[in-house]
């Protein structure tokens, strides 16, 4: 359940981040969820509010699902990342490390390996409303 | 948009007392057999012992290890499997024996991710076994770790030893302490490395004979303790590793 920690790092940044804006309250925080890493929304949900501290008592926790475009240095290509075509073990495998997909996933137009995870690798923190 | 992980890194790693990584300017100098070898010489001293490689792009612990089908643990974060005595975290549990080409920002992106999610019991010691140089790796433990001792490896050659010196000229910039430097590989009586040592204000923790035995040894860790470097690491862990600095002795009770 390697949500949990991911929960508690969302947890900690959320209130790192009240603290500095001097936040008496956090009423919403959108966090956004890279498809690549398949994290179980459920789980991630069950997670935050399980560990969730006095300050965000009344916050609304917003997870979004975010697609994954890889994009290949050597051709150029640019795809969309597929759980479906990954076997359960790679698909493991990156959901532990996304860096993994670097050996399990290569470029359908040329089979390079060597590619940019644009947008949607992990779990980040996209904003956070509350009252000072 | 903002990172979470970061934030909880130094609370994963505040059970560990010492944090050690075994680092050189150069590859193929000794590094992971010497960071293998601390680590089970201290395991077998009685001290909690975490071995963390690094080296994500060529790990070689697991090998020398003669670790085989071991899995971490998922739960609340992943639990490093137990091996030889040693809370062992590696890549390759991801990965097997296939290729990982990743670019410098993969290697940050890679590191960050295992260092928030491993739950590593209370330690004594996590030894980490680096990359050759002084590129993410290094620079991403001060920024995120920052407690960390570093030990180093060179051969007798002038070429690795003229990478040692611009390592540890960063490493004094960025006021990380260095427990030492090992010269390992000797075959001749030459001083000139022990003397450079000092030149820089570094400690010289003693030379490792080149062993004939150490390619036998590899995946045997009862043979590699046997071994020059097990016996010279040995003297190392009683006479400088465990002697001083900020906790003489293991303290975290068992
Ligand atoms: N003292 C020694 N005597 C003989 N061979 C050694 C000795 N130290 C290391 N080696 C060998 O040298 C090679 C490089 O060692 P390794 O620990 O992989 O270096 P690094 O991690 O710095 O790249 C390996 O094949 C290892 O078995
Ligand atoms: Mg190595
Ligand atoms: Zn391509």
């Amino acid at each position: 359940m390697h949500e949990w920690a991911l929960a508690e790092a969302i947890i900690a940044t959320a209130k790192q981040i009240a603290q500095k804006e001097k936040l008496k309250e956090v009423t919403e925080v959108t966090i956004k969820v890279g498809e690549l890493q398949q994290v179980e929304h459920s789980i991630l949900r069950f997670a935050i509010s399980e560990l969730k501290s006095e300050i965000f008592k009344n916050a609304k926790f917003r997870i979004l699902k975010a697609k994954t475009t890889l994009k290949c240095r050597v051709c150029g290509n640019t795809w969309q990342f597929k759980k479906e075509k990954l076997d359960r073990d790679t698909a493991e495998a990156i959901h532990f490390v996304p860096e993994a997909a670097h050996t399990f996933i290569k470029c359908p137009n040329c089979g390079s390996p060597d590619f940019e995870i644009v947008v949607g690798r992990g779990v980040w923190l996209e904003t956070l409303k509350g009252v000072k | 948009m903002v990172d979470p992980r970061v934030s909880v890194i130094n609370e994963r790693l505040s059970r560990i007392s010492r944090i050690v990584a075994v680092s050189s300017g150069k590859g193929g100098v000794g590094k992971s057999m010497v960071a293998t070898t601390l680590a089970l010489t201290l395991a077998k001293k009685g001290c909690r012992v975490g071995l963390f490689d690094l080296d994500f792009t060529s790990p070689s612990t697991h090998i020398i290890l003669g670790a085989e089908k071991i899995q971490p643990k998922e739960e609340k974060g992943i639990i490093p499997p137990t091996v030889h005595g040693l809370e062992y975290m590696s890549l390759i549990y991801f990965v097997g024996d296939q290729p990982a080409p990743l670019r410098g920002a993969d290697v940050s992106n890679a590191l960050i991710e295992l260092l928030a999610v491993t739950q590593w019991g209370s330690l004594d010691f996590l030894v980490i076994d680096m990359p050759p140089g002084i590129g993410d790796a290094v620079l991403d433990l001060v920024r995120l770790v920052k407690r960390i001792e570093f030990l180093i490896v060179t051969t007798p050659s002038l070429l690795a030893f003229e990478t040692v010196k611009k390592q540890v000229e960063l490493l004094c910039e960025l006021k990380m302490p260095i427990i030492g430097v090992v010269e390992n590989m000797k075959m001749t009586k030459a001083k000139g490395i022990e003397a450079a040592t000092e030149k820089l204000g570094l400690r010289f923790l003693g030379e490792v004979a080149f062993d004939e035995g150490v390619e036998d040894a590899i995946g045997d860790v009862e043979k590699l303790l046997a071994t020059a470097i097990g016996k010279k690491i040995q003297l190392i862990v009683d006479s400088v590793v465990l002697a001083e600095k900020r906790e003489p002795r293991c303290l975290v009770e068992r």
